[in-house]
């Protein structure tokens, strides 16, 4: 009885092992656009931009062109890139710090104008490259190494809520916030990606998916409990589903 | 019938795919590898589905998924 | 013979940078280069090209890195307090060795400053101001017919170096009309040369392995590897691309030195000074980086001392200075923050230090 491969490594991906600590969620991810990519066969028409934070290696995994922006700064190149060559599947991949701290003004302003993009935004909640810093989504109460004694509304304000903000831009297409804390949520999370994708191939305009994704070191949590702790903690702050 | 292909090699010992299999047939390998973790092992006599719960969470695409069945999309 | 048009130097540029292929623009409204963003926007996408206002010089910029690494021919413009924001974005261009234009329309500083003309970003330029050991090539137009002809030089040396050029006008340079002979040499506007294919560009990896623009390099040792490179690639500018004009350079006693606006009135002073016999010279730097020490060279053995002007407190003075290396006397005269040095002041140093000589 012959078995047949029915999941592996989506050709997308280069075949090497990953810098990400045990448990973090950017593999999960890097994985999900690689294999919406094959599905949608535009490998040979993608550019990603990597951003600046633990996902800055993006291009030694992902199998196809990319290019390095400064921090924040991704969408102004994407914007670049797309506007001069419209016949490529553009995507940025940032971080909460890149994409709504120093970029908040790209972010904004680059969905304002539709520009046709696919954002694909890793929300966990820390600085991680750095050295768990707070970021802008970092949850009340939670201690990073520049909050240590916890997030305080009244000293750093609130977890912000990006993806409800550019959901009142009227050129914004979609917006979806997705998790990676169990398998039906990574599949909830691949078709969201899938989705947003297909939006740029027909031209629909600036699509964005949040992924909640686990930080074990940072939150100095064991992976699994970095899971529960999504399920628990983050999605109460940062409630999952289509926004736009 | 169906089983998987871990590579023991790429673990990082995240556990993931042992908390989320339906059947808990993965298990932790006591023998280190190169990175010094333990990794996980499958469990050959029990009764994979083929669901690939463990490969669609494993964010270090280790695991392979073979299986009797049509083409599974996901 | 195509047809001279009154323009202003911001326009000039403008329509320079179209005719060179220029295929995106992205700006940001700041006084004194108003006149730029305005041309290009009604202009660039007649000719079929991109044009955006960003929300930021620095968003611009970025931009400008983006449209670069697809292949594009690439530029942004801004003033002064604008090009201090686009300074990190220009580092990132050099680093990743990308093809681009930055025009600085500069205006007096520091701070806020005003927007008359002034030549207090030399430094910036030439010194670069961003992080990093890098280099862009620095031009410097004195007339709208110059600033238009410098358009095609600076495409066509980012796209042979793969560096920035920025093009250092002022608020006067820019804003005053002059007639402009449009060339149909390099007319690009019309028929569509097809630049070389930029095989390194970020267009798909449709047919080739994956192109990477990067300028992040950890492993050890490869980050040196990569300043070599650009160490080489600014050896080798500096032998090929310098350029400037010289005036009565072979009896001169003195030599005025000055660039942009300031060379025009140096000019004249030097224009004056001859018609009453006196033996003045003028040395106008065209590339700033890399600054001509070639003029310098020549053995103008007659001359006694360099007075350098500018409309700053003394930054080109020091290129000046680092060249002639003590062989003789640099002297300096400069006013900023929107003034600019008189004829009569130039006149009545050239006579203090002529005597004194």
């Amino acid at each position: 009885m012959v078995l047949r491969k029915i999941y592996g490594h989506p050709k997308s991906l280069r075949n090497v092992s990953t810098h990400y600590c045990a448990g973090c969620g950017h593999g999960i991810a890097h994985r999900l656009i690689a294999e919406v990519v094959d599905e949608l066969d535009i490998r040979e028409r993608t550019v990603a931009i990597a951003p600046v934070g633990c996902a800055v290696l993006a291009y030694d995994y992902w199998d196809f062109d990319c290019s390095e922006a400064a921090h924040g700064r991704a969408l102004a190149v994407a914007t670049g890139i797309k506007q001069v060559r419209p016949q490529n599947i553009v995507f940025t991949y940032q971080g909460d710090g890149d994409l709504a701290a120093i970029g908040t003004n790209e972010t904004i302003h680059t969905a304002n104008r539709g520009e046709n993009l696919t954002v694909v935004f890793i929300n966990n909640a820390v600085y991680g490259m750095t050295g768990g810093q707070m970021a802008p989504t970092t949850l009340l109460g939670q201690r990073t190494a520049t909050t240590p004694k916890g997030r305080e509304a009244r000293l750093q304000g609130y977890p912000l809520k990006i993806s409800e903000l550019l959901a009142q831009l009227p050129a914004v297409k979609y917006i979806e916030r997705v998790s990676l804390h169990s398998p039906q949520e990574v599949v909830k999370a691949k078709r969201a990606i899938k989705e947003a994708f297909k939006n740029q191939i027909n031209n629909e305009g600036f699509s964005l998916v949040e992924i909640l994704s686990p930080c074990p070191t940072y939150w100095q949590m064991s992976p699994s409990k970095a899971l529960d702790w999504i399920r628990e903690a983050m999605i109460k702050e940062f409630p999952l589903g289509r926004i736009k | 019938m169906a089983k998987i292909n871990i590579d023991r090699e790429r673990c990082k010992g995240c556990l993931f795919c042992i908390s989320f299999c339906p059947k808990g047939l993965i298990g932790i390998d006591k023998r280190l590898n190169r990175r010094g973790v333990e990794p996980v092992k499958f469990k050959e006599q029990g009764e994979c589905l083929g669901c690939a719960m463990c490969a669609i969470i494993c964010p270090d695409c280790c695991i392979e998924v073979y299986k009797n069945s049509q083409k599974f999309n996901v | 013979m195509s047809k001279k048009i009154l323009m202003s130097g911001n326009v000039a540029m403008g329509e320079g940078a179209i005719q060179a292929g220029c295929f995106f623009y992205a700006g940001y409204p700041i006084t004194p280069q108003n006149e730029l963003i305005a041309y290009m926007a009604k202009q660039m996408p007649e000719a079929g090209r991109i044009f955006i206002q960003a929300e930021s010089e620095l968003a611009a910029i970025n931009m400008v890195f983006g449209a670069a690494a697809a292949g594009a021919r690439a530029m942004t413009s801004s003033s002064s307090p604008g090009m201090s924001l686009k300074q990190e974005g220009i580092s990132y261009i050099a680093g990743a060795e990308l093809p681009a234009v930055i025009i600085n329309v500069m205006r007096g500083g520091p701070g806020l400053g005003n927007i008359s003309p002034a030549q207090s970003d030399y430094f910036q330029a030439t010194r670069s101001g961003g992080h990093g050991d890098y280099h862009s090539i620095v031009l410097a137009p004195s007339s709208a017919q110059e600033a238009y002809d410098l358009m095609y030089v600076a495409f066509d040396l980012a796209d042979r170096y793969r560096n920035p050029v920025i093009i250092l006008s002022d608020g006067m340079l820019g804003q005053m009309m002059e007639p402009v002979q449009l060339s149909d040499k390099n007319n690009l506007k019309t028929e569509n040369r097809k630049q070389k294919t930029k095989k390194w560009a970020l267009t798909g990896c449709e047919d080739r392995a994956p192109n990477i623009i990067r300028s992040l390099y950890l492993k050890e040792g490869a980050l040196e590897r990569l300043n070599l490179v650009l160490q080489k690639k600014y050896n080798l500018i500096k032998n090929k691309e310098q350029r400037f004009e010289g005036m009565f350079l072979d009896d001169a006693k003195i030599i005025l030195v000055a660039y942009g606006t300031m060379a025009r009135i140096a000019k004249s002073v030097v224009v004056k000074l001859r018609s009453k016999g006196k033996k003045a010279g003028l040395i106008r730097p065209i590339t700033l980086w890399p600054f001509p020490d070639e003029a310098f060279k020549s053995r103008h053995s007659a001359v006694k001392s360099y007075l350098v002007t500018e409309m700053s407190y003394g930054q080109m003075l020091e290129d000046v200075r680092l060249t002639v290396n003590g062989s003789r006397k640099v002297e300096f005269l400069g006013r900023a923050g929107g003034s600019i040095p008189t004829e009569e002041e130039i006149i009545k140093k050239v006579k203090s230090l002529m005597f004194k000589v």
